[in-house]
């Protein structure tokens, strides 16, 4: 039995030798094709490469405490990137309290619930959401989204939750929320898509087992098929972690580009990849440009780490449907 | 009331909440396309499509520097990362027991989750920072490097579609493998592939981060790739940022145009698919 083998796989096991003889016109197709695979995995090693030799001087300076630093003073040439390490994690937080939920939602009803002919047109138009650019929604974030949370969302949440830090201090519009939202908005389409397919490959017989035994449609879903599906869901959050930890221009024109750490929700902040982005191109100093290089290079590492355990997550329930890769 | 009806009543209650969030999830959608349109569509002329901009402060002039730019940089960059992209899933594709197949996939996957930005700093620092001056095909080098492993990966699940028997077929009447490859096997997945690249250049067109120290924007037309030089994503960010409220009014027309841009790409991917082949969502 070769079931787990894809049709070319099992071809090339099963082609006798015979086939394998190689004409000229073969070497040559395939040695073109090996350049263009060879080239990937050399692009990264070169992306590393540079990476570390553009961070080399801020390593050799700061070392680990670049990490746990608070300082960032281009004039002095003292860089710390703890701000920046904490209002990425914070930023991502918010947007993963806000969009799992409604991903979850959206996807259990999607494939549990909804009428078939809705099915199609809402997965679409959740998809669309994924191809609006960054930029796009920075720019409706500035005129549209803070203004709506300046006047009337941030007041509301501090007069009613104000006795948390949280929801504490002064309300300028820029903020740690309104970049959390905007994240949220973002990363919906992608945690919504993911943990679709993985509900997709739930096997029906797992339902039919649990409404036989008196289950409602509701307990069916959430005491059966959730459960078998869970750690492809967590991957699905956790790709979208990945996300929200990158993402770069809607926060630089949300966050309020602040190297400062605050509990406050409503308080500007700054994240890693906003840093580089604003402060890259204006650097001067060979240390301030090779600090946010650091940076970059932490930024690098963190996600292919995060990245890396989505997926063995999502392979370990859907395997095969290649959902993990077909979602990115 | 008995346990029974509340249980169904509470069953229910959670689909209701489940058809809220469905409606929460798509009014974003909803009001960025309208909020587009309404702030957009009125500063939408020909002036905007056939002018550069007027300087600072003054009314008039278009974005035509960008819409060239965005065009030269997306298409360099087409260039280089589709054939690239093609070719390696290709290869994963048609030789599965090859080594270098397992470690390339893996490789796409590492770099398709690699934030943009990442990929912008890696380019400054291979082009920019040896040539000493911000160009264009910095830029275009950058968004190569990020719809390459997205290509390769698409192409390698399309490929992987096509049923044993065409590729048997083809070797029986005498065909070579290369041309069972790509007269049979890639011919039959052409839509797929095609949508696959796309969706690349989709994408790749709305980036702004990998631009923001590469192709650096230009407020002039320039054909030089060598030169900095505008992009529309680049402009949407410039002035939205920027102090003026005519600015502001550019940014979301440019930002109208480039929505545009990308939804014809994407609507055209999704159509260039056909019945045979379906792709997520």
């Amino acid at each position: 039995m070769t079931t787990a083998l894809s049709e070319p796989e099992r071809f090339a096991a099963e082609s006798p030798p015979s086939l394998e003889r190689a004409s000229y016109g073969d070497k040559v197709f395939r040695g073109l094709l090996t350049l263009a695979a060879v080239a990937v995995p050399v692009l990264l090693g070169l992306l590393v490469y540079e990476l570390w030799s553009g961070s080399r001087l801020a390593i050799a300076e700061f070392g680990l405490d670049f990490v746990t630093s608070s300082r960032w003073d281009p004039v002095a040439e003292e860089f710390g990137a703890f701000p920046l390490i904490f209002g990425t994690l914070f930023s991502s937080v918010i947007a993963l309290v806000i969009a799992v939920p409604l991903s979850l939602g959206v996807a259990i009803y999607l494939t549990e619930f909804a009428p078939k002919w809705i099915r199609q047109p809402v997965a679409f138009l959740i998809g669309l959401l994924a191809a609006i650019p960054s930029v796009v929604y920075g720019l409706w974030g500035i005129f549209v989204l803070i203004p709506i949370l300046r006047t009337s969302v941030f007041p509301f949440l501090r007069d009613v939750f104000g006795f948390l830090p949280l929801f504490q201090g002064p309300i300028y519009g820029p903020s740690m929320l309104a970049a959390g939202i905007i994240l949220a908005i973002m990363i919906m389409p992608y945690v919504m898509s993911v943990s679709r397919e993985v509900l997709l490959a739930v096997p029906d017989t797992q339902r039919e087992a649990s409404l036989a035994l008196g289950a409602t449609r509701w307990e069916a879903v959430i005491t059966t098929v959730v459960p078998y599906a869970r750690s492809g869901i967590v991957g699905a959050v956790i790709l979208g972690l990945g996300r929200a930890l990158g993402e770069t221009m809607a926060v630089t024109m949300l966050i309020g580009n602040r190297h400062e750490i605050a509990a406050s929700l409503f308080a500007p902040g700054y994240t890693m990849a906003a840093a580089i982005a604003n402060e890259f191109s204006e650097a001067v100093g060979d240390m301030h440009l090779s600090a946010l290089a650091y940076v970059a290079f932490l930024l690098f590492v963190v996600t292919v780490l995060v990245n890396a355990g989505a997926r063995l997550l999502i392979w370990r329930v859907a395997r095969g449907s290649g959902a993990g890769s077909k979602a990115i | 009331m008995n346990r029974r009806v509340l249980r169904r009543l509470f069953s229910n209650l959670m689909v209701g909440l489940m058809i809220g969030a469905v409606v929460v999830a798509l009014l974003p959608l909803f009001f960025i396309l309208l909020d587009l349109v309404a702030k957009g569509a009125g500063s939408l002329s020909v002036d905007f499509f056939t002018e550069t901009p007027a300087p600072a402060g003054e009314t008039g002039g278009g974005v035509v520097h960008a819409i060239v730019g965005t065009l030269i940089i997306v298409g360099t960059a087409s260039l280089i990362g589709l054939p690239l992209g093609i070719a390696g899933g290709i290869y994963c594709a048609e030789y599965p027991t090859s080594r270098l197949t397992w470690i390339t996939r893996f490789v796409a996957d590492v770099l398709n989750g690699t934030p943009s930005i990442v990929v912008g700093v890696f380019a400054w620092a291979w082009i920019v920072a040896t040539q000493k001056h911000f160009s264009a095909l910095a830029g275009s080098a950058a968004l190569a490097l990020l719809m390459t492993p997205m290509v390769l990966r698409t192409t390698e699940e399309m490929i992987k579609l096509v049923p044993n028997s065409l590729r048997e077929a083809a070797l029986a009447l005498g065909y070579p493998r290369w041309r069972t490859s790509l007269s049979i096997v890639v011919r039959t997945t052409l839509p797929g592939i095609v949508t696959g690249s796309l969706l690349a250049v989709a994408r790749i067109s709305g980036e702004t981060a990998p631009l923001l120290f590469t192709a650096l924007g230009s407020q002039y037309l320039s054909f030089d790739l060598d030169q900095p030089m505008a992009a529309l994503p680049l402009t949407v960010f410039t002035y939205a940022t920027g102090p003026y409220e005519e600015w502001h009014r550019y940014a979301w027309a440019a930002a109208l145009v480039l929505i545009l841009v990308v939804f014809v790409l994407s609507l055209g991917a999704r159509l260039a698919i056909g019945r045979r082949f379906t792709l997520n969502g």
